[in-house]
């Protein structure tokens, strides 16, 4: 079951000084961190395709650059999706459930 | 006991395991909620295995493993552009999707612009990257048996073919989203489980010794160094600038397609929140991450431990690369035996994944056809819940048998380009209708109906005139040649087509919907009014 709000209920939460803070801090992190992880991938993948003798040049035994770029992309993604969940949870969640308890306990 | 017997036991016994599961589920599948989202009662973790379980394809399973046994690191390349696409959908979509939509991906699409166009486009749209995500899972099915059962007859392909089909359908229609999202929770367990066993056993054989295994694939590949770098596969320098650009037009839709893809974006409408949706993105992160971690070492286990030989002898695309490692790895360690007994686990499960995403597929698809097409555009919303679930079961069977024919008709075809081609058509008409929806004030009809058709069009047609349909060896004609587009992946062309024509087609109409924009936004980031979980 879905509880129906009327749309102004709406408009007056998007005015509110609280949800405008709560829109600028989703997206001044969401925003930055995902031009930069693409702009990372990209980098990794015009590295592939153009500069091969420095992907290629070996770090240790049989390990070399590229390599190292390919796990590093693991890592990043598993640190970028930690550290979102962490921003999510201490600086948006309170906001979004403050929000949305006051307008359903009404 | 033959390999190939013990296989069909295995899969026999997984096939029954999971039909028990769908009548289960079946038997809870009420109302539409069940049977779209299941009730919307999943936990983080549990959807996060679905996940995975919906995403790791055969193709990326065998694929990606095949890839790196033969042409090394570029097989690795690939699988990055999988992995990094659900930041995507962690930072930008899963939770304000969960938040705004209710069973479809035109859900929100729709949600503040005139609904019979807008839906029409995205349910199009649906099932055009479902059928052709499908009909690559199902031709691969056919051509598996014959690599996994010893079945070469055409016969046998085409009753595969059939099997698997009918199977999906029977999952999707009776088990709906709870039965579905089951299946792929006990694939993706089988699967990880399957996988890590022989990179163990890989390791190993190894003394743990990763830079021994890599330099040990390296000589047996015969391409020695040049093995463990880029350059192999995509974008080799006798493709020259061309090829290389179509690297970075792949690796674009790989990274922007995933976000776009209905069978992924409905599965975050099975979680009770927002939250969980997070956290389900972020279990399906883990598993995904880890387990092309461990195909990289299938793949140059398979390459260093089975031989280019022994694996192109079998199939020249190295489709049974990490089928051959599991058999070698077991003979290896264990004896014959050993052998014979990993070989038939890995086959099954190979069968396994196979199905659990085409069940996936086949879910997405007639569920838009049914909740878009049928109860909002042919009905105008008058359709009631019960008329909508009994819809959505017939087209479940109706997609279904259109796939089983189309495959059985593909099946002497090179299609596999076909799952590249619905990552980038997702990236270049599903993203940036569901960003603009999501985060554009001024966004509206006009431009979601222009980003949806601009961007699966574009993708379409760049793919019907470049070499993988015809005028190469390799193509799906390679009797023919009508090619003028130079790269095989339209990614890096269609993607800002689909982005513009977004852009242009708002611009150019006057109409939008500021009262709906405010109840968009304000839902999505705080669920406020957000679709909650069934009361069982």
């Amino acid at each position: 079951m879905t509880v129906q709000h009327d749309s102004s209920v709406y408009e007056r939460i998007q005015a509110g000084e609280r949800f405008q803070e709560l829109r600028r801090r989703y997206r001044s992190w969401a925003f930055p961190m995902t031009v930069a992880f693409l702009v990372w991938y990209l980098l990794y993948v015009l590295l592939s395709g153009f500069a091969r003798d420095f992907m290629g040049t070996t770090l240790f035994g049989h390990f070399n650059v590229a390599l190292l770029f390919g796990i590093l992309q693991f890592v990043s993604t598993f640190l970028i999706a930690w550290l979102y969940s962490r921003h999510a949870a201490a600086k948006l969640d309170p906001i979004a459930d403050e929000l949305r308890a006051e307008e359903e306990d009404k | 006991m033959s390999h190939e017997t013990l296989s069909t036991i295995l899969f026999v016994v997984f096939v029954a395991a999971t039909l028990g599961i769908t009548f289960w589920a079946g038997r809870n599948t009420k109302t539409a909620a069940d049977y779209y989202a299941g009730g919307r009662s999943f936990s983080g973790l549990q959807n996060g295995l679905a996940i995975g379980g919906d995403y790791m394809s055969a193709a990326s399973f065998l694929g990606i493993a095949g890839i790196i046994a033969l042409s090394g690191y570029d097989g690795f390349l690939y699988s990055i552009g999988f992995l990094v696409a659900w930041l995507v959908a962690l930072l930008l979509v899963a939770e304000l999707m969960r938040n705004s939509g209710k069973f479809t991906m035109a859900d929100v699409l729709a949600f503040r612009m005139s609904p019979r166009p807008v839906r029409t486009a995205a349910g199009v749209s649906t099932i055009v990257v479902s059928i052709f995500y499908l009909l690559a899972q199902m031709v691969g099915a056919g051509a598996l048996v014959g690599l996994l059962l010893g079945v070469h007859s055409e016969a046998g392909k085409i009753w595969t073919i059939i099997a698997v089909g009918l199977l999906m359908i029977i999952y999707v229609v009776f088990g709906g989203m709870k039965g579905t999202t089951w299946v792929q929770i006990v694939k993706a367990v089988l699967l990880m489980t399957g996988a890590a066993l022989i990179t163990l056993l890989v390791l190993g054989k190894f003394g743990f010794n990763l830079s021994g295994l890599l330099g040990d694939a390296a000589a047996q590949s015969g391409k020695g160094e040049a093995f463990l770098q880029p350059g192999l596969k995509y974008g080799t320098e006798a493709q020259g600038l061309a090829g290389k650009i179509d690297l970075i037009s792949l690796g674009l839709a790989l990274v922007l397609g995933t976000a776009g893809l209905p069978h992924v974006l409905i599965r975050f409408y099975t979680v009770p929140t927002a939250k969980d949706a997070r956290k389900s993105v972020q279990w399906g992160i883990g598993i995904i991450g880890v387990f092309y971690l461990l195909t990289l070492v299938l793949g140059f286990g398979a390459a260093a431990l089975v031989g280019r030989d022994a694996i192109v002898a079998q199939d020249k695309a190295g489709n049974t690369a990490a089928p051959q490692l599991a058999q070698k790895a077991g003979e290896l360690i264990f004896g014959e035996v050993g052998g014979t007994i990993l070989l038939a686990i890995i086959a099954a499960v190979a069968f396994a994944t196979i199905l659990a995403v085409v069940a996936g597929l086949t879910l997405a698809s007639s569920s838009s056809f049914a909740h878009d097409l049928y109860a909002h555009v042919f009905k105008r919303g008058n359709a009631t819940e019960r008329q909508e679930v009994v819809v959505a079961r017939i087209s479940a069977f109706v997609i279904g048998a259109v796939s089983i024919a189309l495959s059985i008709f593909a099946q002497s075809l090179n299609v596999a380009f076909l799952v590249a081609l619905a990552f980038a058509v997702a990236a270049s008409g599903n993203l940036p209708a569901i960003l603009y929806s999501l985060f554009w004030k001024r966004f509206n009809t006009a431009g979601a109906v222009s980003a949806i058709y601009a961007g699966l069009i574009a993708s379409v047609i760049l793919v019907f005139f470049s070499p993988v349909v015809s005028g190469a060896a390799t193509s799906m004609f390679p009797d023919s040649d009508w090619h003028w587009f130079p790269l095989s992946n339209p990614g890096i062309v269609s993607i800002p087509i689909g982005f513009l024509a977004g852009y242009l087609g708002t611009i150019l109409s006057k109409e939008h919907n500021a009262a709906k924009y405010a109840e968009i936004e304000v839902r999505s980031l705080t669920g406020l009014g957000a679709e909650k979980a069934s009361q069982h």
